[in-house]
């Protein structure tokens, strides 16, 4: 009845001239695709867990301290990022930080996802007194920045913390906006007629929740995680940055910066690689949030009809 | 501009307040150029009313927004538009907003929308005041309300002071209007103004556009799908179909005589409240075409009947085909005399199978099938923020009694906020009722175990009014009309991918349709799957919520059509949950008509809307319009006060009585205070007519 | 309006208990405080030990030290959040916390009001900019400097800053930009004036770094709140009624889209409030931040517990304080 701007190309002639069946993920790949940033970043993380994963296995020094290396030495073809003054080889600590940084950021993203949207799934679909219990219980786990008590749980702990310790403390504090947005998907797509339609055909509760309930909550959810992943790396970073992270001898970018932290106009070798792959990280990990956003997106969908 | 120079401009042009000349608008999308409006060209005179009529994407709107400078950015505008003479495309911001307001002003769709939510509807009057006149905020505010008065706001000394929250739909688009007329401009446009109202509120909006129009003498453009709306308040009318103008004419001219097929088409799928069952509807095949890439010929030619090979090879000019009358067809001649149904035959109808065969109604005698008794739903209403504490019920429905017999189209008719969809949902125990009983054959549903109410869902389905909400995006369409038999473990044993092909082709749609999402579905198409879907379990009852609401006229018609064959088909019981009278009027057998949760009249449908009984069913017919420009113009009309009250605080005794027309003029103090204290009961005067009304009275409004 | 405010108020208080609670047992499970005695060298004996044990309360169960800790009942006058005693530190009877908290808040609350007001004032600019010159070369870059600032951490940006600052201080041979601590190691010979100028003088380079979180999540926010007024009916009304662009950019769209950002705004104080942790760290402040870095570094529980509830109350009240300026904003929201 309506007639928008937007409308006017909705005027489809689909009754007339039958497109060709498309599958649902070709469309969504189809439209990821045209988002050029979101697709050349997902080729940069690619290329970044490459030099994190394969990367030690060909390069000569790993990050821990050598004789073999000089201190504090400029780069040069031996050491392309150069040398602390401990005697690091700053490539082969870029190697193992990156690879540090990405294990916890997808596990802490695996962990809170699954958390999260299980915990808002039950809360939004079964509402009532369940709904009004969990959410208070993650308006209370809100109340804190997360940093703070992470960092406050973390650091509290003795004896230092490994890469899976911290990735454990930031996805039992990380999974709260999770299941805000999926609590938030599944009261509205209840609602929804087509919801009705399969409680009118007499669906149970499981069938409805799992057949039409959670593919429909798909998009927000894989949207909320990869988000999740630009977070739990900042996060992880600022952690061992302040010294409640991953300890040394292990390394981190986070602890790499803590470091060099007033080496930026004296020894920038040590100063900028940690940061500025920190920076590129976050950056390509929201851009291809930004572009799964733009690929999921039902209204999207909703312009053709 | 002065007074003098705006008449020695209009003289220039020929008496034109308003000429568009070869206009094109063009957008660019994701899969390339639309063309929404090509080539149109247009003429207003000063103080005439003219009729934009067509569908979603005929370009109408977008044409309007053209002219006052509206469109967004990357719009591509081309041609001429002249407002009193004055050429206003690609005007910069400072001339254009001397324009518009001034000369030229809009009314928008959407009430709801339209005004700033944080200004008072006061200040925003006078804002558009003081925008081309240099008076105080006070002498603005006095203005204000002046024109809220005007447009026939009660109380305009306090109105002023409301936010637009504060006010119902029809008042805050008679704020709008009041808004267009504040400068009393040479044009006003009115762009589908009434589309988002009820009817009785749209007979009120429409009697203030009537009204701005009278004060101010400015032209007006009232744009629409609505044919009835441009046949009782126009002089001429323009079609406008795929961005082309193909009629134009003055309004009896082309509603009696349409000298193209389209049109004709439009009239003939246009259901009418002066036409009953046995007048079958003629839909137009197929849908509208792609403004990508528009046909080289007629836009019109693949959906066309008459389309010859000269039709799709040749774009047909707009001529003149008779006195003041221009058409776009190669053979507009040959319309002559000819009825949308003889033109149309059958070709908008892919599932049709027989021809315009009402069935018999069925004998009273027979048992109900469905029988709800005093059935009875409130919702909470709760406060907003953290602690969320019932502050209030809505009361939905309120002791709603109903029958329904096999073979038969039972309609439940109001305005929205009736209660008329949650009865629907009661009736099939998606909500549990707080009082009352619904039997099955019998068989009370409340009181069934589980696996018993899990069979008895075989027995009713339900079809929903948004076909993009209904069907689930991520399954494909055999998956959706093949969801209903899986659930009751019925796939296999009904034949499973066979099965699901043999619905889709009773509804009209082919095997290749199924591999295939809703997205890649028009409209229409969509609602067929939706009914496919509700087939799917061999159902004897449906329940049909809007169904055909969403659509467009000529999509609207194809799936009438189709439930009617279903329902001979198969016999069945439809329960059709409408707030068009005029669609009712067209399918129904009984009707029962709501109001704020209350049944006030019930009975065949041919007796009531023939001689309604209730002062509210009356003033439903009668704001009805009807797409005939003659008896649109002689027929009475009966205007309710303003707007429905709030259910959460239904009136005492009868609900209906703060808007009664009969209330308000005809009864005497003492008969009034009946209708304050006590509720009427819903009675019949003459069997199977029953109407909850102390004084009802029978009128003749079609 | 006062009652929604006692209302909304003691509804928080079930909230924050829970909080405390949660936060309590989970400081107690992870952390010792007396480990640091225990491992000093030489070995304290254990009567000191004992001492320490008993000072700190850690001879009783959790249970019952959770109820002193919020009580106070039972304890030597120095625990009882609410009589306004945090508990003893593991830094000696001598350290008040109460008086460190309040003395540290004032640095650390001027440091964020400077970073959100900054941050406000940019955010709301390039939000309306890039929103109405859509897909132009300027969005564009407004908005990969959007994407850049939300991927930027903190701290590397605050140490970067500090280190240019440092520079260029070498550079120029005078101490123009402030690189250490909230305000001079001496300020006995300042009249308040003077002292005014050196806090803010020390506040410049935080502020720029801080800043950041907040302008990342407010700019992109003030683009989309902005871009859905601009395509709202009521933008094209008042167009329609004749008013000149810009008359309608301010009084219509900027008005009605700066609604949504108050709810977003507090949201987004929270995470400030972390960022100062690292600035101040960065900088070597003085402030609530490193102190809770020193806390803990020490496990000392009862100040980090402290600080977990001051941080609560601040985000609870900077949520009341959203709601209060949304009802301002928006006349749909009235409270009753």
């Amino acid at each position: 009845m309506s007639e928008r701007i937007t409308g006017a190309g909705g005027a489809d002639g689909t009754g007339g001239a039958a497109p060709a069946p498309r599958g649902q993920l070709r469309t969504i790949a189809a439209r990821f695709a045209r988002h050029r940033p979101a697709v050349a970043s997902l080729a940069v993380l690619a290329a970044l867990a490459l030099f994190a994963f394969a990367g030690p296995l060909l390069w000569q020094w790993d990050h821990t301290v050598s004789p073999d290396i000089p201190s504090s030495a400029e780069p040069s073809g031996a050491h392309p990022l150069g040398t602390t003054s401990a005697g690091n080889d700053v490539l082969g600590q870029l190697m193992r930080g990156v690879q540090q940084t990405l294990k916890v950021a997808f596990t802490v993203t695996v962990l809170a996802t699954v958390l999260g949207s299980v915990w808002g799934a039950v809360a939004g679909y079964f509402r009532g007194w369940v709904d009004a219990v969990m959410m208070r219980l993650v308006d209370v786990l809100l109340i804190v920045p997360l940093l703070v008590v992470v960092a406050a749980v973390g650091g509290n702990v003795r004896g230092g913390t490994t890469w899976y310790g911290v990735a454990l403390v930031i996805a039992a504090f990380s999974w709260t906006p999770i299941s805000r947005v999926v609590r938030g998907v599944v009261l509205s797509l209840r609602e929804q007629e087509f919801v009705e339609a399969a409680r009118a055909a007499g669906a149970s509760h499981a069938r409805i929740i799992l057949r039409h309930l959670l593919p429909n909550a798909a998009g927000p959810i894989i949207v909320a995680a990869t988000l999740l992943i630009a977070v739990a790396i900042l996060v992880e970073a600022a952690m061992s940055f302040l010294g409640f992270g991953i300890q040394a001898p292990d390394v981190s970018l986070g602890l790499m910066v803590q470091n060099a932290k007033t080496a930026a106009f004296t020894r920038p070798w040590l100063f900028y690689p940690p940061g500025l792959t920190i920076v590129l990280i976050a950056l390509v990990i929201n851009f291809i949030g930004d572009g799964l956003r733009d690929a999921l997106d039902p209204r999207q969908a909703m312009v053709r009809g | 501009m002065t007074a003098e120079e705006a008449v020695a401009g209009a003289v220039g042009q020929g008496g034109a307040v308003l000429r568009i000349e070869d206009l094109h608008v063009s957008f660019p999308t994701e899969d390339g150029r639309v063309r929404a409006v090509r080539g149109l060209s247009l003429e207003l005179r000063p103080g005439e009313a003219l009729g934009i009529v067509g569908e979603s994407g005929s370009g109408k709107s977008v044409a309007s927004l053209a002219v006052m400078g509206l469109l967004p950015r990357g719009a591509q505008v081309s041609g001429s538009a002249r407002v009193a003479g004055r050429e206003v495309l690609h005007l910069g911001d400072e001339e254009l907003s001397r324009v518009r307001g001034e000369r030229i002003a809009m009314v928008f769709q959407d009430p709801l929308t339209s005004l700033n939510p944080v200004y008072t509807v006061g200040r925003q009057i006078a804002e558009a005041v003081r925008a081309h006149r240099a008076v105080g905020e006070r002498e603005a505010l006095a203005r204000a309300v002046e024109l809220l008065a005007a447009v026939g706001i009660p109380r305009p000394e306090e109105r002023v002071r409301s936010y637009p929250h504060e006010l119902s739909g029809g008042m805050r688009q008679r704020v709008v209007i009041a808004i267009a007329m504040a400068n009393e401009p040479d044009v006003i446009i009115a762009d589908e103004p009434t589309t988002a109202l009820d009817v009785t509120v749209q007979a009120q909006v429409l009697e203030a556009l009537e009204a701005a129009r009278r004060r101010t003498g400015a032209a007006l453009v009232l744009i629409t799908h609505d044919l009835g709306v441009v046949a009782g308040h126009v002089d001429r009318v323009a079609v406008m179909y795929a961005g082309r103008l193909v009629e134009q004419g003055p309004v009896e001219e082309v509603f009696e005589r349409p000298r193209m097929p389209y049109t004709l088409g439009l009239l003939g799928s246009q259901p009418r409240l002066d036409e009953g069952r046995s007048v079958r509807l003629a839909p137009i095949a197929g849908a509208p075409p792609t403004l990508l890439a528009p046909p080289p010929g007629c836009p019109f030619a693949p959906r066309c009947p008459m389309a010859e090979a000269r039709c799709t090879e040749e774009e047909p000019p707009l001529r003149a085909t008779g006195d003041g009358h221009l058409a776009a067809c190669h053979f507009a001649e040959r319309l002559e005399g000819r009825t949308p149904q003889e033109v149309f035959v059958r070709s908008g109808e892919p599932g049709a199978r027989h021809g315009a065969a009402p069935s018999p109604a069925p004998a009273p005698s027979a048992a109900p099938l469905l029988r709800a008794e005093g059935l009875v739903k409130h919702f909470p209403v709760r406060s907003k923020g953290v602690v969320r504490r019932r502050i209030g019920d809505v009361h939905a429905v309120c002791g709603v009694s109903l029958e329904l017999r096999e073979h038969e189209t039972l309609a439940l008719v109001g305005e929205s906020g009736c209660g008329k969809s949650t009865t629907a949902r009661l009736l099939l125990r998606l909500l549990v009722p707080d009082a009352g009983r619904v039997e099955f054959e019998g068989a009370d549903i409340a009181a069934l175990p589980r696996a018993e109410l899990r069979r008895l869902r075989q027995d009713m389905q339900i079809v929903f009014q948004d076909p993009f909400a209904s069907l689930d995006p991520r399954m494909t369409v055999a998956e959706i009309v093949a969801e209903p038999l899986r659930i009751h473990g019925l796939y296999r044993e009904r034949g499973g991918a066979a099965d699901v092909e043999r619905l889709l082709r009773t509804v009209g749609l082919g095997p290749e349709h199924a591999a295939r999402y809703p997205h890649e579905f028009s409209g229409g198409q969509r609602q067929r799957i939706g009914i496919a879907r509700a087939l799917a379990l061999r159902p004897r009852t449906l329940i049909l919520d809007e169904p055909v609401s969403a659509l467009d006229v000529s999509i609207q018609a194809g799936v009438i059509n189709l439930l009617e064959d279903l329902q001979e088909e198969f016999g069945l019981a439809y329960l059709f949950v409408s707030h068009d009278l005029s669609v009712v009027r067209h399918i129904a057998d009984r009707v029962a008509v709501m109001y704020l949760g209350k049944v006030v009249e019930t009975g065949a449908a041919d007796r009531v809307f023939a001689a309604a009984a209730h002062p509210y069913t009356q003033t439903l017919v009668s704001a009805i319009p009807l797409p005939d420009p003659r008896k649109e113009r002689r027929r009475q009309r009966i205007l309710v006060r303003g707007d429905v009250p709030s259910p959460s605080a239904p009136p005492s005794g009868c609900r209906f009585r703060t808007r009664c027309p009969k209330f308000a003029a005809e009864l005497s103090e003492r008969e009034r205070a009946r209708c304050v204290e006590e509720e009427p009961p819903l009675e019949a005067r003459v069997p199977g007519h029953l109407t909850a009304c102390h004084y009802a009275q029978e009128r003749a409004l079609v | 309006m006062l009652v929604f405010v006692i209302r909304r108020l003691l509804v928080t208080v079930p909230v924050l208990l829970a909080a405390s609670l949660l936060s309590f047992l989970l400081i107690d499970v992870t952390g010792d405080p007396l480990a640091d005695l225990m491992v000093q060298q030489p070995p304290p004996s254990p009567e000191i030990i004992e001492a320490e044990r008993e000072r700190l309360y850690m001879d009783r169960p959790v249970h019952e030290r959770y109820w002193l800790w919020l009580t106070g009942i039972g304890g030597n006058g120095d625990i009882g959040l609410l009589r306004g005693e945090f508990g003893p530190s593991v830094r000696g009877p001598a350290f008040d916390v109460g008086a460190e908290v309040a003395a540290r808040m004032g640095v650390t609350l001027r440091l964020v009001a400077a970073a959100v007001l900054l941050a406000l004032g940019l955010a709301v600019a390039t939000g309306v900019v890039s929103a109405m010159r859509q897909y132009s070369a300027l969005d564009y870059t407004l908005t990969f400097i959007g994407f850049l600032a939300l991927a930027m951490p903190t701290f590397w940006l605050g140490a970067l800053i500090k280190e240019a600052g440092v520079w260029a201080n070498g550079r120029l041979g005078t101490t123009v930009f402030y690189t250490i601590g909230d305000s001079s190691a001496d300020t006995r010979g300042m009249g308040l004036w003077e002292r005014i100028a050196d806090a803010g003088g020390h506040l410049v380079l935080p502020t720029l770094a801080l800043m950041l979180t907040g302008y990342a999540a407010w700019s992109r926010y003030q683009r989309t709140a902005m871009l859905e007024v601009l395509n709202s009916d009521y933008v094209r009304l008042a167009h329609a009624k004749g008013l000149p662009r810009r008359t309608v950019m301010r009084r219509h769209a900027l008005r009605t889209a700066l609604i949504p950002l108050t709810s977003v705004a507090a949201v987004t104080i929270a995470e400030i409030l972390a960022g100062t942790v690292l600035i101040e760290t960065v900088f070597q402040w003085r402030g609530l931040g490193t102190l809770l870095v020193e806390a803990i570094r020490t496990s000392d529980a009862y100040v980090l517990m402290g600080w977990l509830m001051l941080a609560g109350t601040l985000v609870v009240l900077a949520n009341l304080a959203a709601d209060l300026l949304y009802g301002v904003l928006d006349p749909r929201i009235r409270y009753e």
